[in-house]
């Protein structure tokens, strides 16, 4: 029996030629990662298990993201343990705020190039998944696992079978990966994926760029896969070598296909062509519906954000301000807009686009996991309601437990905050050829015209 | 005699410990909002030994590791569930929360009823109605970290042995 690219790579960090589902392994890690909710008792654990020292200080990351810039003295201490531990061991993947090259950890680990094709990763944070878009595979876990992987570079795992995702067709007007992972979700629930990996396939994949892949991979996890992965093709080497030249220039990767003969728990055909912007309505991610449907509903929205490790990217937020342009936040709406790096703001203001962002009355944070997890910069009151570009909306998210999340793409969170309502970019005629001329200078490299100017985009 | 807390599918982490309190990891704490947005008085009504009974995907969303210490600091002795988000299930081997998977007691369990959960042999009993399951066993070797006590012994021998890193197990 074939294995999946999944599989494949967990064999390799075996030292086994061969695994299938349900076997349990013990495996090497290439980067572990955590952050200042789950870092600092992983920094516990890893004291309890004995070491001495972490594994390798290039590759453990912890980062400053959920409850930073610190919220209160609780949270302060939280930071200032991992800040002292990083010293400690000499991390050198640990950025202290404001610095360029830090941010929410699945924004920055793909930014630093610390994920390549082929390597295995673990985070004590869900959405570590995320990194699956460099086909690596990518993993959460708690603090438990964390800390013992700090130890010894290694954990065990049961290996997953996997739901197969073709993506076909040309993407409709206004479709983004946000869209395509809310669709895939809504069709095969919160427990769709189950214990699995997602492998994405078919002709479409080429043409989704980094940024819309990272997208997808991101929110694996709500469909309860344990990865999300994208194959290892000329778009994944392309952003290699843009941000780990070394690594690529040293073929310090592996490329990792599934067999012909693999097996698949599920096959799921989704047509990128036929989709509309897709809305996840209160208050799970599979609650999908289509935003003309949604916007039948004539919901009055209080919030919008735009951010997160999902959607808080640059070319995420470009597209947000070049919708936003010319255009008016509506009264009464905050719109809250947070780039997921430190790189990221810095170039939103190299780039003129936080003038964008300004003149429409957005108002910009630090990067932070902030609201998205009702944590704070953006916590939601008792009936209030939110359009956001984030992942979850389950009661109490994002504050109340009797607040409203509605989650979406950037084109329908930009619409529902120039209009107050949740609506879709067509219903609030936002610029059509402003995201055509975006997504063109993004697509993969599977289509034609991508030039090493339209990468930088991404 | 334990009760039951009884909840239906894909009860998230958010609800289990919403968010707003992880700027602490004490387990004390952490159990006096347990359940707190699914169940407000969740807190007022467990006693030690009592179990939660849910049905798919328990522990779906974040990888927070304070949603098994919570349940477990407000005395809950197990976890009875249809299935288990993954990273929830790793997460209460390693913290020493006892979970059961038994599809099979769904629809037959009510809040409130009398319960008596075994661990070690699986064994689930509904003593209100009489009926009885037995949960899915795990693997040998997840028992065996079950019975060293969670991942950290497992790792400290791991470190004692740092040859056998990598393989099956």
């Amino acid at each position: 029996m074939g294995m999946t690219q999944s599989q494949k790579i967990l064999a390799r960090h075996a030292d086994l030629a061969n695994v299938a589902a349900g076997d349990l392994i013990e495996a090497q890690l290439d980067l572990v990662l955590g952050n200042d909710v789950t870092g600092p008792p992983a920094i516990e654990v890893f004291r309890q298990t004995g070491a001495k020292r972490v594994f390798d200080p290039g590759r453990v990351l912890l980062t400053p993201s959920h409850f930073a810039p610190n919220k209160d003295i609780k949270s302060a201490e939280h930071c200032r343990r991992m800040r002292d531990f990083a010293a400690a061991e000499a991390l050198e993947h640990y950025y202290e705020l404001g610095e360029e090259r830090a941010g929410i950890e699945h924004v920055i680990v793909p930014e630093l190039g610390l994920a390549a094709p082929g390597d295995l990763i673990i985070g004590a944070d869900s959405h570590t998944c995320t990194d699956g878009a460099l086909a690596a595979f990518a993993t959460g876990v708690g603090s438990t696992d964390l800390g013992c992987a700090m130890a010894t570079g290694s954990t065990w795992f049961r290996v997953p079978e996997a739901l197969a995702v073709e993506l076909v067709g040309e993407p409709a007007p206004w479709i983004t990966g946000k869209d395509v992972i809310l669709e895939l979700i809504r069709r095969i629930g919160v427990d769709g994926a189950l214990y699995a990996s997602l492998e994405f396939q078919g002709e479409s994949v080429a043409a989704l760029s980094m940024t819309d892949r990272l997208t997808i991979c991101n929110m694996g996890i709500e469909a309860g896969a344990k990865n999300a992965i994208m194959p290892a093709d000329q778009v994944a080497l392309d952003w290699l070598k843009q941000h780990a030249p070394a690594r690529y220039a040293a073929g310090d990767y592996v490329i990792e296909a599934a067999d012909p003969d693999a097996s698949y728990r599920r096959r799921v055909r989704i047509d990128l062509g036929a989709l509309e912007p897709v809305v996840a309505w209160p208050s799970l991610p599979a609650n999908g519906r289509s935003v003309s449907a949604s916007a039948a509903e004539n919901i009055a929205i209080g919030q919008v954000v735009i951010g997160s490790c999902t959607n808080g990217r640059y070319a995420d937020l470009a597209l947000a301000a070049r919708l936003l342009r010319g255009r008016r936040v509506a009264r009464g709406l905050r719109c809250l807009v947070i780039p997921g790096a430190q790189s990221v703001w810095n170039r939103l203001l190299a780039d003129g686009l936080m003038q964008d962002f300004v003149a429409a009355g957005c108002i910009v944070s630090p990067p932070t996991c902030g609201p998205c997890l009702g944590g704070h910069m953006g916590v939601l009151a008792a009936g209030e309601t939110c359009v956001s570009t984030t992942n979850r909306n389950f009661v109490g998210r994002m504050g109340h437990p009797e607040s409203k999340v509605w989650l979406a793409g950037v084109p329908v969170a930009v619409a529902s905050a120039v209009t107050g309502r949740l609506t879709g970019p067509v219903q609030a005629e936002l610029d059509p050829a402003a995201f055509s001329e975006l997504r063109a200078a993004t697509a993969g490299a599977g289509r034609e015209g991508s030039s090493p100017a339209a990468k930088g985009v991404q | 005699m334990p009760r039951a807390h009884v909840y239906g599918d894909h009860v998230d982490t958010d609800v289990i410990i919403p968010a707003r309190y992880l700027n602490t990891a004490d387990p004390a704490e952490l159990a006096r909002h347990c359940m707190e947005d699914i169940d407000a008085d969740f807190v007022k009504r467990v006693r030690p030994g009592d179990i939660v009974f849910a049905g798919e995907n328990f522990g779906c969303g974040s990888s927070r590791e304070h949603a098994p210490v919570a349940l477990r600091a407000s005395g809950v002795a197990a976890v009875v569930a249809a299935s288990f988000a993954r990273i929830f299930y790793r997460n209460a081997l390693n913290v020493g929360l006892a979970i059961l998977e038994c599809p099979e007691m769904v629809g037959h369990v009510r809040m409130g009823d009398e319960v008596e959960v075994d661990p070690t042999t699986g064994r689930i009993s509904n003593l209100t109605t009489g009926e009885s399951w037995t949960a899915r066993p795990f693997p040998a070797f997840i028992q065996g970290i079950i019975e060293q006590g969670g991942l950290i012994p497992y790792t400290k021998a791991k470190l004692a042995t740092p040859d056998r890193e990598a393989g099956h197990v």
